[in-house]
Parts: C-alpha cells; structure tokens; sequence
C-alpha cells in the first residue's frame, strides 16, 4: 500500500525542503511576500533564520559560509525591494562561482505584470547573474524546485540559483514529497576527465624544462587542495595560485612561489612569461591575471583542466585542453605521474638551472616593505595578525589595498581560509561573510581585514554580528582614502586626487561602543602588536581595530594594464633593469 | 563567417530569453532568430543566425551549452544542411508595367501570389537567405510597402536527428 502523504502549505513545505536538503542557517529578511513563509519560520527550529539588517549582508554572509564550509548558502528575501538589495551578492558570488540558493518573494500569481506593489521582475532582473533561476508557478512542483535549485547550484561549476515564490504559492497546499535524487535532461555536468587527453597532458608534463603550475579557484571550489598537492611534490615544479585559488597549495611550502597577476609576487610572474609548459588548473586566466594577453606565455604549451568547457579557450588558446571535475583530473594524471616519475630524471638538470634561475627572481625581495616604520605600515599588521593566529584564522576582506596586502602577506596553508570578492570586487563584502564564516565555525578565529571605506558599506551587520553572537575581528587598515583609487590616480592621474579622500569618518572606536562591540585605535608600529594580541584574547567579543596607517603606501609590485607579466613595477625607489 | 546553429530548449519561462540575454551580455553577434515548440510540447527547437571567428563561435556554443535548459546544441556548419526562409511582401502596382514586373519577377523567384486586392499584392517565397535577399533587391524600392522575414530554419541532411 504506498504511503499516504503529508498536506503541507506551501511555505510548509519550504520550511520541511531546506530541513529535508541538511540546511541549518538561513540569512533573511522579511517582507509582506514572504510572511507566510516567516509564520511557517516561526512554528519550527530546524532552521535556524538569521536576522540581517540588508539584504545585501544576507548575500554575503551565506556566501562567506558557502566559501568555508562548501555547502550552499541559502538566503530569503522579499520581493521588489529585498530583491533588488540582494543583487550585488548574488552577482558577486556569481563571479565566483560560489554556490548560493536566494529564494526571492513575488506578488500573488495574479498580479505578475501589473505592477503591483513592491513588484519587480526577478527572474529577469537575476538572470545576467545566476546559474539558473526558477519561477514557481505551482506550489505542487516547489520541492522540486528546491531540489533542482540545490542540485543546480552545488554541482558542476557552482553558482547562485534564484527561486522566485509568488506569495500565493506559499498559501497553496499539496502534498509534500522531497525528491531524493534529480535529473535534469538538459543539466549534466561533466566529471571525469578524457583519459586521452589526460595521456597527452601527462606526456607534455613530463616533458617539460621549464614548468608552471598556475592554479585557481577551481581547485578549492573542486575539493582539490590534497591532489593539487600531491600533483605538486611529485613533479617537483613551482606552483603559482591566483588570488581566488591562496590556500589550495600551502603558502609556506618551498614550491610556492607566491601569488601571481598584476599584485602577484615578481618571481611568480617571470616563471609564467619564461615557463615552456603551463599547467592551469581550476584558473580562468582572468584579465588581472593573464596582463596583456598578446604578451602572454610566450613560449609556453597550455594545457588547462576546467570543469566548465567555456572557461577553456575563452580568453586564451590553449594546446591541451582537459574538461573535468579537477580532483577526478588530478587523481588520474597523479596516477600516470607515479608510475612513470622516472621520466623526470631526464630533465632534471634543465630542472634544477629553471629553479635557480626562478631563486634569483624572488632574490629581490619584492614584497618588501619598511619595517623601520614609526608609522604604522599596512602590511606590518597583516603580517602580525599571520604571526599571531598561526596562519590558521578564516580571514575575509574587502576590495582595495588591504585586499591586496592580506593575499600577499597572510599566508594561507589551507584551502577555504581566504574568502574574498575576486570576481566582481564588492566592497562591503568583508563584514557580513566574517560573520557567515563565524557562524558556521564558532571555534575558529575570523577576521576581516578592510579598509575604512569598505567596512562602512555594510556596517549596519555589526547589529547582526551581536544578536547572533559571531566575535569576529575586524582590522580596519585606516589610510584616511580609497587608497587603491588614490593609488591610480598616484600613478595615471598625475596625483588628482578626485574624491578619493575619505572625509567626515566616523569615530570607529565608538562606533564599536554604540554596536555593543569593543573597539581600540592603534597609532603607532610599537603598539600593533600588543593590541592585535589584545583582541585576539577577547574570544567572544566582535572587535573593531582602527589601524591608522601611512596614508603614502601603494601596492608592489604591480603590472600595469597592457602590460605583460615581465614588466612589472617593483615600487617607486626600485626599477628594474 | 556565418553560422546557422540549432538547439533544443526547455519550453519553460524565461528560457528564450536567456538565449537572446546570453547574445547581448557577451556581445555575440545574431542574425536571426525563430523558435517554435517541437513535436514534444516541453521543448522548443531554436534556430539562430550568428556570425563570428572560430573562437567566438565555439564560445558562444560552449556559452549556449551551458545554459541550465539548453538540452542540446549544433552547429550545423559542421553537417550538410539545407536552409529555408520564408518571405512575406506586400507591394504596391502603380502603374500597369508595374502589374507586369511583379508577376514576371515572382515568376523568376519561384514565389507566390498568395493574395491581390486591387493594386495590393501579397506575396510569399521559401528559400535561401541570399536568393531571398535578391528577390528584393530586384524589386523596384517604390513598389514594397512591408517586408516580414522568418529568419533561416535549417535542418541537417544527415540520418539522424538532433534529439534529446
Ligand atoms: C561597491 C564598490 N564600489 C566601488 C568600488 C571601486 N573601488 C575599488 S577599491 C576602492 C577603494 C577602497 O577603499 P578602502 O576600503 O578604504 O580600501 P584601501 O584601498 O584604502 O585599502 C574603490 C572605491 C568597488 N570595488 N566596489
């Protein structure tokens, strides 16, 4: 006799889909399209809502979670406005390909078109950037909705998926079944890779005298970080990881040359102009990375394993290209490399020359900085807060120099540590994932390292940061400017600097206070240490520290556009010859 | 060079537009575009126009295959194929060797009176994009009151269908 099913409204069966999906947190904000679903919220404790104060905070936040944990973050929100306000995360983990499931509120079925009250069009407004996106048109096909919209957004090369949920869809009933499985005839991801290909490319591999290993985002978003590695040793060869792929090769490991693009380190970048085999991995040759594409890797073959066909070939051409998951890539090509390692001994003189040769490169020190400084140097706090945490802290960041200075001198051993906007570059960002990642590891240390102008953007989650109780650190590198625009209009602009200077800022010590948080402002080199000790101790306190730095300091070394790789800018003392 | 490439779709809200939305947000070029439900109502057979080097061609299937409810893509450049347009024209006779030309030059083109009302002709014609291109470059300017175009379909001449 087949099993009589539950009745469930229709915000019901929201409420027992996420549960039924493992979902423990989610981000939302109430509006009159959702405030079925909020009463059906009310009546259970299998998820937990947290309370934003934006809905662009909701975004993030479950993106930072999404980042650390690998599970999708899952986000609610009204229609028309509460829509609008999640765009710039959902576009923001779009970027990124970080897997979020936002479900928005609509007007009843009825009234789509007609301009109703807090309408807006979400599915065409979202479209440009998700995965996939999902009107619900009948409450009977809203759990596989939800299903598909999860299945969607975790598997293949990850992504936001939006389900739009007419406020009478949540009023309907039926009965509630959760789908166990999903197919999707026109959805199937590719996962292992062509063995032919994976053949020629460990061939080329082996072959090569002067190799690279460029490898990104992918390898984290993939599950790869122990095959990268292990790929990695057995050949022996230098490794570069773009700024969304720090952590998936240990960054205190010999092989590590450190990151590389237009703020990656010197060496980092010569190996990629010199190298004659390429091996990009989970990499999208984004544009701050590649330089000028006509100056591109000149002498080298290409091969690049992408789960996603598109990101291959897009931007450059490439001699073997590998479509696959990249831990079924790597597990393959790592077992062809084992057994035939001794084909590296024929190389190994030309080998040993490009390594020294690659050890001269990172002779020049090109991160350095002045440690002598009274004046507090931006770079001199990350790099104590490294100290200080072990290399071990969840540490998320905003967009600007700090961003730029936290990839350059935290050094992550550890995939899923660094979580930033790499894609799109969403200042505000920093904040509200702390507070994700928090949430998701309340044992972990988690810091933000910001800028004064971004941390304000979404400063109203420090309400949220206390209600939920997520002590995070924030490390506000103070310069008094949109310091990387001051930069460029250092550099390309003659010095104008045009509404770069950050004037009336808050008192960020009080501004702490009157969350309810602690904050301490810090002037001078001497008392960095001491006071990032400080804070680190106040285990459940959010607390806000004001660095106020040397307003002067640009970012080295830097590739300017329609630049390649080998002309890069040690600084304003260096040059190179 | 030109492409004539078809694809199955998901006959869903939305899914028409994230093919045209994919051409204007990745600056793809298209020609032209026409799309029907298939003999299965759930899907759509779409076929569009486009032109573009070989990399910006293979990008914008990948691009294509990648969208969630596109099922299936083609690019039927690689295949024989034959390819159909259907014109329809309105032209206006002004003077009688105008009545003549008319009928004479459909005539050449293998078209079709579908309709007269006075000096009102109502025209169609299937066949290639170019040949229909002609056929109105042939036509005096004075004579055509509205041009509709259907955009190319195209079909493989292949055993095999492009299926789910
Ligand atoms: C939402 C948003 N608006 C504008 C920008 C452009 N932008 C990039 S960096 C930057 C300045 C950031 O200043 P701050 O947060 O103080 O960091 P700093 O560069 O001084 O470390 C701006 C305005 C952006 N990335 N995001």
């Amino acid at each position: 006799m087949p099993e009589k099913k539950e009745i469930l409204r229709g915000a019901e069966i929201f409420c027992r889909a996420l549960k039924d999906e493992g979902v423990k947190h989610l981000f939302g904000y109430p509006g009159g399209a959702v405030l079925h679903i909020y009463d059906a919220l009310y009546k259970q404790n299998d998820v937990e809502h947290i309370l934003v104060r934006h809905e662009q905070g909701a975004t993030h936040a479950a993106d930072g979670y999404a980042r650390a944990t690998g599970k999708p973050g899952v986000v609610l929100v009204t229609s028309g406005p509460g829509a609008t306000n999640a765009i710039t995360g959902i576009a923001t983990a779009h970027m990124d390909s970080i897997p979020l499931v936002v479900f928005t509120g609509q007007v009843p079925r009825k009234m789509i078109g007609n301009d109703a009250f807090q309408e807006v069009d979400s599915i065409g407004i979202t479209r440009p950037c998700v995965k996939h996106n999902f009107l619900v048109n009948d409450v009977k096909t809203l759990a596989t909705i939800i299903k598909k919209a999860f299945y969607v957004a975790t598997s293949g090369r990850p992504g936001p998926v939006v389900v739009d949920i007419p406020k009478d869809v949540t009023a309907d009933s039926c009965e509630y079944e959760y789908p166990e499985n999903i197919n999707m005839r026109s959805y199937s991801p590719v996962i292992k890779g062509h063995s032919g290909q994976i053949k020629k490319a460990s061939k080329l591999i082996l072959s090569a005298k002067k190799p690279m290993i460029y490898s990104g985002g992918g390898v984290i978003l993939g599950e790869a970080s122990k095959e990268l590695t292990e790929f990695t040793r057995i050949l022996n060869y230098p490794i570069t990881n773009t700024l969304m792929g720090l952590g998936a090769y240990p960054a205190t490991d010999q092989q590590f040359i450190g990151m590389l693009g237009m703020h990656g380190t010197y060496e980092a970048n010569m190996a990629m102009h010199n190298c004659d085999v390429l091996v990009a991995i989970g990499a999208r040759f984004d544009d701050r990375v590649t330089g000028d594409l006509e100056k591109f890797c000149p002498y080298a073959k290409i091969i690049h394993i992408d789960v996603d066909p598109s990101s291959i070939a897009k931007n450059v051409p490439v001699d073997i290209p590998i479509v696959g998951d990249v831990k079924h890539v790597l597990k393959d090509l790592n077992k062809i490399l084992n057994s035939e390692k001794n084909k590296l001994d024929e190389n190994r003189n030309e080998l040993e020359l490009w390594w020294k040769q690659i050890r001269e490169w990172a002779s020049i020190d090109c991160l350095k900085y002045d440690r002598t400084s009274s004046i507090i140097k931006p770079q001199y706090v990350v790099e104590k807060l490294w100290e200080l945490t072990n290399g071990d802290a969840y540490i998320t960041s905003d967009v600007g120099q700090h961003q730029m200075w936290a990839a350059q001198f935290y050094k992550f051993d550890k995939p899923r540590r660094w979580i930033n906007s790499g894609g799109l570059g969403t200042m505000g960002f920093g904040l509200p994932s702390a507070m994700g990642v928090k949430l998701a590891f309340p044992n972990e240390t988690v810091a933000c390292i910001t800028g004064e102008a971004s941390l304000v953007m979404c400063i109203q989650e420090l309400s949220t940061c206390l209600q939920y109780g997520t002590p995070i650190k924030i490390i506000n590198l103070n310069n008094r400017y949109m310091g990387m625009v001051r930069q460029w209009q250092e550099f390309f602009y003659s010095g104008r600097y045009s509404h770069s200077y950050m004037e009336a800022l808050p008192d960020f010590v009080k501004m702490a206070e009157s969350y309810g948080h602690e904050g301490i402002r810090i002037e001078k080199s001497d008392d960095v240490e001491n006071a990032l000790k400080e804070a680190l101790s106040m285990k459940d306190k959010t607390v806000i520290m004001d660095f106020i730095t040397d307003q002067t300091e640009n970012v080295y070394p830097m590739i300017a556009s329609g630049k390649g790789h080998h002309e890069m800018h040690l600084s304003s003392e260096r040059e190179l010859a | 060079m030109r492409h004539i490439i078809s694809l199955l779709l998901e006959n869903e809200a939305g899914s028409l537009s994230r093919v045209s939305g994919l051409f204007s947000a990745r600056a793809f070029n298209i020609e032209s575009l026409s799309v029907a439900p298939t003999e299965d109502p759930t899907m759509s057979r779409l076929t569009l126009v486009t032109t573009g080097s070989d990399a910006i061609v293979e990008q914008i299937t990948k691009q294509l295959n990648k969208l969630v409810d596109v099922i299936k893509v083609v690019d039927l450049n690689e295949y024989e194929h034959i390819e159909r347009e259907l014109l329809l024209i309105k032209l206006v006779a002004e003077v009688k060797e105008d009545h003549d030309a008319i009928k004479r030059i459909v005539d050449t083109f293998y078209g079709r009176i579908v309709n007269v009302n006075d000096n009102l002709y109502t025209i169609e014609i299937t066949d290639t994009c170019e040949k229909i291109d002609a056929f109105i470059t042939t036509l005096d300017d004075r004579l055509i009151l509205e041009v509709v175009r259907s955009g190319a379909l195209a079909i493989s001449l292949s055993d095999k269908a492009i299926q789910s």
